[in-house]
């Protein structure tokens, strides 16, 4: 099985991926997360304003046979919610990176974006996982 | 087809299943002709009188839009050409793992349709009722005497209640010590009821490993009890058909830190008249009546799930209880302070409790030890003839139903799903499948009593065939099942854009 | 067998059992009898209840003794629907999957919502996860239920809810028998209000203020149906503002069997589906475009979401949802309004009665369905002990349920109610001669 893992993002372990841009990062789950899910049918996203810390699940995602929850790769206040997964949940599983993002959040504490693994990194963790 | 193993010689080449005619029905709704009826009033001998006057034009109603207008002979052809789209086991091998898919003799049904049961009133006082509580009575007291314990309660109406109100009883018995108690073990191998009834109630779980030979071990129990732990569910035998060795050191250490032992009498089938949980230390189970006491599945219940309990449990037990009195008639108990209350609306699913105690009593003691050997006799044998075919995921003697995986077929690109929807083209229920999730890509296979020697061989024969066909043929596997009236279902489309009724101005399709 | 499978003997398959575990003997249970016997031994059985196929019934109370066509039976008998199982395997289920579709649609017609689950286990039972889902879905503590709930169903309530410390609270009866103004027993951390209708009493409650009430304080409401016949001649209850409709649907066409097996159901809005208990099927199509149907949003429940599920309930009621399914389509829409209006009809002339015999009064001014009160001039228990001389169960005695209400009988007529047998019961009730 072949993972995509695009080099301008950062990862966490628990398979989301987030992309800085100034203090607001966009965080979606990764394509080795969609492929283990298998076809997606429901997101669950909190409404905006709502602040999470890091690790903290801010929603679910639901394919046909299971269920995961997302928990933030990092901490602060969510200022966008892709409200067009709720009518086409299958964006996460045809483009994860790109109409499959999940939520904006307005970074509380820049150095948890930095303590996020790179693709090579989060690549090796995939791998270790699955051996 | 190739037989395999000492001493096997192939009894029968005939074929499970052979094509014939599917018929074609649409939903009911589309059949509807304005002004059509299937049921008659009798003439009227009181006046009619003015609804609307009575409760208010805005408190009644002008139409029922969601009903059909059909005749009775269509209702009658509707509904029989959607039954011969269904699996049953009356048709053939139903090997549903975990749900015990035994034959159900008819004489149950003709005794719960008697008129002393079908028609008597839960509330017509227990003076004008006492055959049926001599029946649920008895019937308890069977259950008690089947599980070793003391006391049954046949108020839960199916398994996953019966589970409620064992963890309820679990809670007020700590309660009543003055404990607050807030964690119960689950094992990793247990039915998704077991969680989900103990966190109905306010619990939180702690999943315990199962070990790498498919029995719970003490060690990681011992670790995870605790005082603040309520109790432990056990499924034995578990969900991977084999007997927890280890149930009597593991229920020393729950009891040793104040625990209880809930049983999930889900396989009790493989136990009966040969091992009693109540002599392993269990302090709580519950009973499928419509597994292990063949009353049958109905598309989806009703089941039955009676609990039963050990003495100490017996103050909390679901209001109100069957009693004998002093002069041998039978009431009604509902003055238990302790009791965790009501959990159904009257006595629970009395029409099961009929057709369980008629199995019990067709059966007798002797009947009932057959069975549980039969089906552990039966499972083991498809175990031997097919671990040389497939991936088996922990190669012991199993007890009533065995675990098969997709492992060996991996590199044809076949899964556990694609065997099961080709057993279809055969003419055969799938197996429980993709569980327990302690094996990926599970096949349970529990075969019941109720299988002939000759059966068995067919069904072995049969997946035998089918493991050559996803080496040799796996296109005619992943598309399977091909013989169907529909080919597979999209389950994702169901889920993605859900559609739950029928709409008038829908399109076909 | 014992040879392929390795062993010598029978017993060998069982080493795993550890021997002091094992049965010493053979259970203490009495031995078997043939099938004629079996068949005598429960007839002598079932001869000592009293049952509705010999007497004149006249008990409700949220169990209703109503003539059941024998499409239904026969049809029920059908091995492929009795002994099949949940549906897991659609492609060979389509025959109970498109009967629980039509099972959802009828409903969901019926309680003017728009989706309906595929059955609880009774409407107590019903009841209680309505409460649960409507505390998930405002996230709030407290229940309010009006005096009307059935007593036993009460006590499910209090079961259910008993393990998550929600607090329940009750509005009482107003003096017409139905409930009072809800409105000072609400707060904004009531989930929802739970109305039953009709009531236990028998009286028909005004839904749109209630449905006013609570949602004038974010709560839902939350009607509870135990006669569910009413569906046919009352207004929608979806239609008059409430959020879940649940109940009970053993009237329609389901045995009384001594209480059970019966039939919950429980309908809501598409906007809280994924907060709905039990089991759903969805239309959708096959690999070659062909409509069918399936299980779906499976992920609500327990085999999936395990202690995050939204119920514990995995086998539920399938052949009692048949049953009614096929009584609903052989009444269909003309049949079910007209046997409701049959039910009224029986009732108010039985009411009519009432008014004009000696002794006897209807405490309650409000309007009824198939169901009500009648008040005695001495203690109920003998009026229905000379009632059941005569061949009549005339009905409910209240002293335990309704102490306050002194001397009096909940009485039911329904199609099977002739007019002779209703004047039988009024003069048993007011002690007239036979």
């Amino acid at each position: 099985m072949s993972i995509e893992t695009p080099d301008n993002l950062r990862y966490s372990k628990e398979d989301e991926w987030a992309r800085r841009e100034g203090n607001r990062v966009t965080v979606g789950v990764t394509d080795y997360a969609q492929q283990q899910l298998g076809d997606v049918v429901f997101v669950e996203l909190p409404e905006a304003g709502k602040v999470v810390d890091r690790g903290e699940p801010f929603g679910v995602i639901e394919s046909v046979k299971a269920v995961a929850d997302l928990f933030s790769p990092v901490g602060g206040e969510i200022v966008e919610v892709n409200a067009a997964l709720s009518q086409t949940p299958e964006s996460v599983n045809e483009d994860c990176y790109g109409d499959g993002w999940m939520v904006v959040i307005e970074l509380a504490d820049p150095s948890e974006y930095d303590g996020l693994l790179d693709a090579a990194a989060y690549g090796d963790f995939v791998k270790s996982r699955s051996d | 087809m190739s037989a395999t193993g000492p001493g096997h010689t192939p009894r029968t080449s005939r074929p499970n299943a052979s094509s014939g005619i599917a018929y074609e029905e649409p939903l009911l709704f589309e059949r509807s002709v304005e002004g059509r009826v299937g049921y008659q009033l009798p003439r009227a001998d009181v006046p009619e009188v003015d609804p609307a006057e009575l409760l208010g034009a805005d408190g009644v109603r002008d139409d029922l839009p969601g009903l059909p207008e059909v005749s009775e002979v269509e209702v009658v052809r509707h509904f029989t050409r959607l039954s011969t789209w269904n699996a049953a086991v009356d048709l053939g091998l139903y090997p549903l793992g975990s749900c015990t898919m035994k034959y159900n003799p008819k004489v149950n049904e003709r005794m719960a349709r008697l008129p002393g049961f079908a028609a008597a009133h839960p509330m017509q006082g227990d003076e004008n009722s006492q055959g049926v509580l001599e029946l649920l009575h008895r019937l308890g007291g069977a259950l008690a005497e089947v599980s070793g314990l003391d006391h049954v309660s046949l108020q839960p109406a199916a398994g996953a209640q019966g589970e409620l109100a064992g963890i309820m009883m679990i809670r007020a018995y700590h309660r009543a010590r003055g404990e607050q108690r807030t964690r119960v073990l689950v094992p990793d191998s247990a039915h998704g009821t077991n969680p989900a009834s103990a966190a109905l109630n306010g619990f939180e779980v702690t999943t315990i490993p199962t070990g790498e030979d498919g029995v719970l071990h003490p060690e990681p129990v011992a670790e995870a009890m605790a005082e603040d732990v309520a109790g432990i569910m056990i499924t034995n035998p578990n969900t991977c058909g084999i007997f927890e060795r280890h149930i009597g050191r593991i229920t020393e250490i729950v009891h040793a830190k104040g625990g209880l032992v809930y049983l999930d009498g889900a396989n009790l089938n493989a136990l009966l008249g040969i091992a009693r949980p109540g002599d392993m230390g269990v302090d709580v189970m519950h009973f499928n009546l419509h597994k292990t006491f063949s009353t049958p599945h109905g598309g989806g219940g009703p089941g039955s799930g009676p609990v039963g309990v050990k003495a100490h449990l017996e103050p909390f037990l679901p209001s109100p209880v069957v009693v004998q009195r002093d002069d041998g008639s039978y009431g009604l108990d509902a003055e238990r302070p302790q009791a965790i209350g009501r959990l159904h609306g009257n006595l629970g699913n009395v029409g099961m409790a009929v057709r369980a105690w008629t199995y019990i009593r067709s059966l007798g003691s002797e009947g009932l030890q057959r069975c549980g050997e039969m089906a552990v006799l039966n499972a083991n044998y498809l175990l031997a003839r097919l671990r040389d075919h497939f991936h088996v995921a922990y190669d012991q003697p199993v007890m009533h139903e065995c675990v098969l995986s997709d492992r060996g077929l991996s590199e044809s690109g076949v899964t556990t799903l694609d065997v099961a929807k080709r057993l279809i083209d055969y003419g055969y229920h799938p197996p429980t499948i993709y569980f327990p999730l302690v094996v990926p890509g599970a096949l349970m296979i529990e075969p019941t009593e109720s299988e002939s020697l000759e059966g068995l061989d067919r069904f072995a024969d049969t997946l035998i065939q089918i493991a050559g066909e996803a080496h040799e043929t796996p296109d005619v596997v992943r598309e399977a099942p091909h013989r169907t009236r529909h080919r597979r279902l999209d389950e994702t489309r169901a889920a993605r854009r859900p559609v739950l009724t029928w709409q008038p101005e829908q399109p076909e399709s | 067998m014992l040879e392929v499978i390795g062993k010598s003997r029978l017993g060998e398959l069982f080493e795993d059992i550890p021997e002091k575990l094992r049965l010493n003997g053979a259970l203490a249970l009495p031995e078997a009898l043939s099938e004629q016997e079996v068949q005598q031994e429960l007839e002598a059985l079932a001869a000592r209840n009293d049952d509705a196929s010999r007497l004149h019934w006249f008990l409700g109370a949220g169990t209703y003794a109503h003539f059941v066509p024998s499409v239904v039976d026969a049809i029920t008998q059908r091995s492929e629907f009795t002994t099949s199982y949940t549906p897991y395997q659609a492609e060979i289920s389509q025959g109970t999957l498109q009967v629980i579709f039509e099972w959802q649609t009828m409903m969901a017609g019926l309680t003017g919502l728009e989706v309906a689950n595929a059955s609880m286990y009774d409407g107590a039972s019903a009841a209680a996860e309505a409460a649960l889902m409507a505390l998930r879905i405002t996230r709030r503590s407290k229940v309010a239920t009006t005096g009307g709930l059935h007593p036993h169903w009460r006590e499910v309530l209090d079961t259910y809810l008993g393990g998550l410390g929600s607090e329940i609270v009750a509005v009482p009866r107003g003096e017409d028998g139905r409930s009072q103004d809800p409105s000072d027993f609400l707060d904004d951390d009531t989930a929802c209000l739970l109305v039953q209708q009709p009531g236990f009493l028998g009286t028909v409650e005004d839904l749109k203020p209630l449905a006013e009430a609570a949602h004038a304080k974010g709560a839902l409401l939350v009607v509870v149906v135990n006669e569910a016949l009413s569906l046919g001649l009352l207004r929608a209850p979806g239609d008059l503002g409430a959020d879940i409709v649940c109940g009970e649907a053993q009237s329609l066409g389901v045995p009384m069997g001594f209480g059970g097996p019966h039939l919950g159901f429980l309908a809501a809005r598409s906007k809280h589906v994924r907060q709905m208990p039990g089991r759903l099927v969805g239309q959708t199509t096959d690999a070659d475009g062909r409509v069918g149907f399936v299980l779906t949003l499976s992920t609500r429940e327990q085999h999936i979401r395990r202690e995050r599920a939204t119920s514990n309930i995995c086998t539920n009621q399938g052949l009692c949802l048949l049953m009614a399914t096929l009584y609903l389509s052989l009444l269909g829409r003309r049949g079910m309004a007209a046997l409701a209006r049959r039910n009224l009809d029986k009732a108010e002339y039985a009411k009519a009665r009432v008014r004009e015999t000696k002794g006897l009064s209807l405490p309650f001014s409000a309007p009824t369905f198939n169901e009500f009160v009648v008040s005695l001039p001495g203690p109920a228990d003998a009026a229905l002990a000379r009632a059941r001389e005569r061949g009549i169960v005339a009905g409910l005695d209240l002293a335990k349920v309704e102490p306050e209400l002194g001397p009096a009988v909940l009485v039911c007529t329904t199609e099977l109610s002739s007019r002779d047998a209703i004047d039988a019961c009024i003069a048993a009730l007011a002690g007239e001669a036979a």
